[in-house]
């Protein structure tokens, strides 16, 4: 592990959950180039919930798949508490995403073949301390479609399914790339109230990126990314619930 | 309890069950036709070599005009051999009153009590005769099944011209007489060929042999050498007509079996390879091609924190159930195939116990091989996809890179429209895969061309031989030769149109240390029956004098044309001449020499003699013609061309008509499998493609045509493919048939290549119409909806 000291930028707070600097990312989309990341400094604090907005296209998914130990920047470093993830291997990082992270995606990357019940038991299968798969789909509001499968649920169920399986685990941070892009307002919102309440309840350090500015309103703070920088960072000084946003 | 990974796993199974059913069919086929093949084999072998081992049958062979008992203390005496069997051999008639036809016999005398030092009978039913009843017999169980005989049965044997009634008191078998071949033919025919066992006392008698021997087996010392015992035996037996000592393994029937045997071996190696290459060559395209289209899931698996170890094993999984599938419905198919392959030999082959039984080495071989390519092919497309971040996995591939085709460098573009573009591209960025694909199928071609080869192959050899070479209805074969007006006789028979005589002289080639044992026929001028042909069926004319021998016979004596070689007679007064070599004929069968009769008659320094008539014949009349056959003492047997011919068809037909069947449905079998399976992968990858251009206005057969195109070019590349295949294997088939023996000539038919063809396109047809089921039925909204 490399030595670390806190992030220059929030000196106030205690020691980040997880702290990304200086990252770039470069990647090859067939024959071109693409910049998502150029030099993005970003943290999160224990139970807090952050919202990263941005156009489409201007690096936050990339971000956030960094932060979580899916993909590996270019430049820069990422720590989880005071272990260095930049240079972990496969083998350390998959530990790293099985015990600490819990992921919810726009498109929910449910396994088909699976019904809600084993989706969620995919992970809890391999978790330390997880909750019962049936507990997890009722927290979620779908105690009622454990057998069901992703094919013969919504859009909205299946994302709250997703969520289901990202929190079963009890993992300490919660990524969610977009959960709401694929849905329409009335479900968005269910999507984001449970979002909410796992963060308030259990206290799990949460992430979401959107596109859509609204959403922003429920966090404790904002980063807003751009062309793959950070273009501004402000505390949320007076949160809104969940319910009453609207877009 | 399952866990969630196992349920996946399952789940996958049932919705891949097409597939999973395919390939296990592949590998199921390669592993049955292992243990079938191996297996008859090695049981065929195994039945052989303890049968041989418990009847102790002998090592050398020798045939002589007479010679005293007393000879038979030298004998024993050579350097080398361990044990001396003495015996009395001659030829009989067996007049049947319930078979319109002469039966050729060998008689074969047997010791007091029954069972000889050497070449031991096994009772299959009654006793052994008994010593000093002249008038009891044990006959070959062949025979005894062909026309119904029994212990109790009495039949009329012609015994050195005199008419004889015996009584069976046994039915054996012998393992001289595992194929029981009355010598000179190329079938055995069980209806025409008896072998009768008596007390050596009363055949004595009849031929003159009272303490005396004209047959005589030995048995070697372990480490002997056989080449040293029977250059002594030969010398021994000189001087009383010796005829050669031949090595075990120029006996008649275990030449045949050997034969037999060592074809069987190769067959049961190429075969299989080639059914285990596809199945492996399968495995490993389809798991792939499986494993990348999870490349979605094994992401989310990666995202959730299963580690590389756990992906690749959940995917082995998958792996072990398809080939476990495919090895168990292998083992199972294959150990009922190889006992109805060991029960179909088994009516050739009479040993007294011949049970398949499962090669095991070789079985969990065929195992371990299907395995460890299902293992490959799933391992590098694991892996391929391990090697990507999980962030990466999970964004849709990039665009495949495509370039233009030969369809655009020839700009055929605007002629062939955008879906053949479309074809043609994808074939050529794949043309490893398009490859593979056409090279399974042509594998499965070359097989069915194998099998045209084995039923149009040997039919043209045989209709070559039997309407080309020999063109008399009947043959009759004098026990000694006979002068020339016993042809003259023969022509006056009722139902006799033409008659001909026809010289045949036992010899021994020499040329220094080169020998071989065969017959010189001699043809009458202007002979209408036999002429001398080559293996296609073309005339090749006798030179007036000097001897024609089979191309074959003059490369093992290494001898030219022109050069002198020396000819041992072996039969009247043996005498040792030299023939000048006038020219090389290239035979399907034996090794012998041709000349014109006279020439013949003039070396031999012999009366005009012929050894054989040959008879064209009315055959409304032929029952009555047969019965004044029979009836004529000086006949060893009389051959209907028709008969061999039908006897060939009869016996080879089951064999051939069962490999057919068998090849075929292997073959179908593998391009099923691999047709049907590109074809739903194919549809896996493209349905975005193709419902795009359903949304644009495309038609179903438009697109169809468009997946199945891809498939059918494959298909169409893999034909010439096959072909070529197959001749290669059918060359290499042919060249492990002994060819002192008979030589298979490539005879590759249109119609061995039309059907390989036809097999094929019928199955990929049936493939793909399975697959444009699904085709029809792709979900437009769904399919553009879903993420890649």
């Amino acid at each position: 592990m490399a030595e670390y000291s806190p992030s220059s930028a929030s000196p106030s707070r205690e020691p980040a959950v997880l702290d990304a600097r200086g990252i770039t990312k470069v990647y090859r989309m067939g024959e071109v180039d693409v910049h998502a990341l150029r030099g993005v400094d970003a943290a999160l604090y224990a139970g807090e919930l952050v919202v990263l907005v941005g156009a489409s296209g201007s690096g936050k998914s990339t971000l956030l798949n960094i932060m979580g130990g899916l993909d590996s920047p270019s430049e820069g470093s990422v720590f989880y508490r005071d272990e260095d993830l930049t240079h972990a291997d496969s083998w350390e990082l998959t530990r790293y995403r099985r015990e600490h992270v819990g992921f919810v995606f726009q498109f929910y990357n449910l396994i088909p073949s699976l019904t809600a019940r084993e989706n969620i038991a995919l992970v809890t299968d391999i978790a330390d301390d997880p909750l019962d798969p049936a507990e997890a789909l009722a927290l979620v509001g779908l105690g009622d479609r454990l057998d069901h499968f992703p094919a013969q649920l919504s859009g909205g169920e299946q994302q709250r399914v997703a969520i289901a399986r990202a929190i079963a685990k009890q993992p300490e941070v919660l990524l969610c790339d977009e959960p709401t892009g694929a849905l329409d307002y009335r479900t968005g919102v269910r999507v984001l109230e449970i979002i909410e309440r796992v963060n308030r309840e259990l206290g799990t350090t949460t992430a979401i990126i959107t596109h859509n500015a609204p959403i922003a309103a429920m966090a404790n703070r904002v980063i807003t990314l751009q062309d793959g920088r950070v273009v501004e960072e402000r505390v949320n000084p007076a949160r809104v619930q969940a319910s009453d946003i609207r877009w | 309890m399952v866990s969630a990974l196992d349920r996946k796993l399952l789940r996958d199974l049932s919705r891949l069950k097409g597939q999973v059913v395919t390939i296990a069919l592949v590998v199921a086929a390669g592993i049955a036709a292992f243990v079938a093949m191996k297996g008859n084999y090695a049981s065929l072998e195994h039945a052989r070599d303890s049968y041989y081992e418990r009847s102790r049958f002998a090592d050398v062979f020798a045939h002589l005009e007479r010679a005293p008992e007393a000879l038979r203390a030298d004998l024993e005496s050579i350097p080398g051999v361990s044990r001396v069997d003495t015996r009395v051999v001659e030829g009989a008639m067996i007049p049947l009153a319930t078979f319109s036809e002469p039966i050729r016999a060998q008689l074969i005398s047997l010791p007091p009590g029954g069972h000889a030092v050497l070449n031991d009978l096994y009772l299959v039913e009654g006793r052994m005769v008994e010593p000093g009843h002249s008038d009891e017999a044990v006959i070959i169980q062949s025979f005894a099944a062909a026309h119904g005989l029994r212990p109790g049965s009495e039949m009329p044997v012609v015994i050195n011209g005199v008419w004889r009634r015996l009584r069976v008191v046994g039915v054996a078998m012998s393992p001289e007489y595992v194929m029981a071949m009355s010598p000179g033919a190329v079938t055995q025919d069980p209806r025409r060929f008896a072998v009768v066992w008596m007390d050596r006392a009363p055949l004595a008698g009849a031929f003159e042999m009272e303490g005396a021997f004209n047959d005589v087996s030995l048995e070697l010392q372990p480490g002997a050498s056989e080449e040293e015992v029977l250059a002594v035996t030969d010398r021994v037996l000189a001087p009383y007509g010796g005829f050669g000592a031949i090595p075990r393994r120029k006996q008649l029937s275990n030449n045949v079996i050997d034969g037999e045997l060592l074809q069987m071996k190769s067959m049961s190696t190429i075969v299989p390879a080639i059914f285990l290459a596809v199945a492996a060559l399968l495995l490993n395209v389809v798991l792939s091609r499986l494993v990348h289209l999870q490349r979605p899931d094994i992401a989310t698996l990666k995202a959730v924190g299963y580690s590389d170890y756990e992906i690749g094993l959940h995917f082995l999984k998958l792996v072990v159930v398809i080939s476990g599938l495919g090895a168990l419905l292998g083992l199972g198919a294959g150990a009922w195939l190889g006992s109805q392959l060991t029960k179909l030999y088994g009516q050739f082959f009479k040993f007294p116990s011949l049970q398949f039984q499962l090669d095991l080495s070789s079985t969990a071989l065929a195992m371990a091989i299907s395995f460890a390519a299902a293992f490959v092919g799933a391992f590098g497309a694991v892996r391929a996809v391990m090697k990507l971040a999980p962030a990466e996995a999970m964004r849709p591939a990039a665009p495949t890179h495509y370039r233009r085709s030969l369809v655009d460098l020839l700009r055929l573009g605007r002629v062939v429209g955008p879906s053949a573009q479309m074809i043609m591209r994808e074939l050529e960025r794949r043309p490893l895969r398009t490859l593979g694909s056409s090279a399974a199928i042509a594998a499965s071609v070359g097989l069915l061309v194998v099998a045209g080869w084995y039923s149009d192959g040997l039919d043209t050899l045989m209709y070559t031989q039997f309407h080309e070479v020999m063109r008399e209805d009947v043959m009759v074969a004098f026990s000694e030769p006979r002068p020339e007006r016993a042809v003259r006789e023969l022509e006056h028979l009722p139902g006799v149109l033409s008659a001909e005589g026809m010289r045949m002289v036992p010899v021994r080639f020499v040329n220094g240390a080169l020998v071989r044992d065969g017959v010189i026929n001699g043809y009458v001028d202007d002979g209408e029956m036999r002429t001398l042909r080559d293996r296609f069926g073309r005339v090749v004319p006798l030179p007036p004098d000097g001897v024609v021998l089979t191309d074959l016979l003059g490369e093992l004596l290494r001898v030219k044309v022109g050069d002198t070689l020396e000819v041992q007679i072996r039969e009247g007064k043996r005498s040792v001449e030299r023939l000048t070599i006038s020219g090389f004929v290239d035979e399907g069968f034996g090794l012998q020499g041709h000349m014109r009769i006279g020439p013949l008659r003039e070396v031999l320094g012999e009366e005009p003699l012929v050894s054989t008539g040959l008879l064209r014949v009315d055959p409304t009349r032929s029952r009555e013609l047969d019965e004044r056959l029979k009836a004529m003492p000086h006949i060893a047997s009389v051959t209907k061309r028709s008969d061999i011919f039908a006897q060939f068809r009869e016996q080879s037909g089951a064999m051939i008509a069962t490999m057919t069947v068998l090849i075929t449905l292997f073959a179908a079998v593998i391009t099923v499998g691999v047709v049907y399976n590109n074809a739903r992968i194919a549809l896996s990858l493209r349905a975005r493609d193709l419902a795009s251009l359903r949304v644009l206005g495309f038609h179903r057969r438009e697109i169809s045509a468009i997946l199945l195109g891809e498939l059918a070019i494959q298909v169409l590349v893999s034909l010439p493919l096959g072909m070529w295949f197959g001749s290669v294997l059918v060359h290499g088939i042919a060249s492990t048939v002994d060819p002192e023996q008979f030589r298979l000539p490539v005879i590759l038919t249109s119609r061995s290549y039309a059907y390989a063809a036809l097999v094929a396109l019928v199955a990929s047809a049936l493939s793909a119409l399975l697959v444009r089921r699904k085709l029809d039925r792709l979900d437009l909204i769904g399919v553009l909806k879903t993420r890649e």
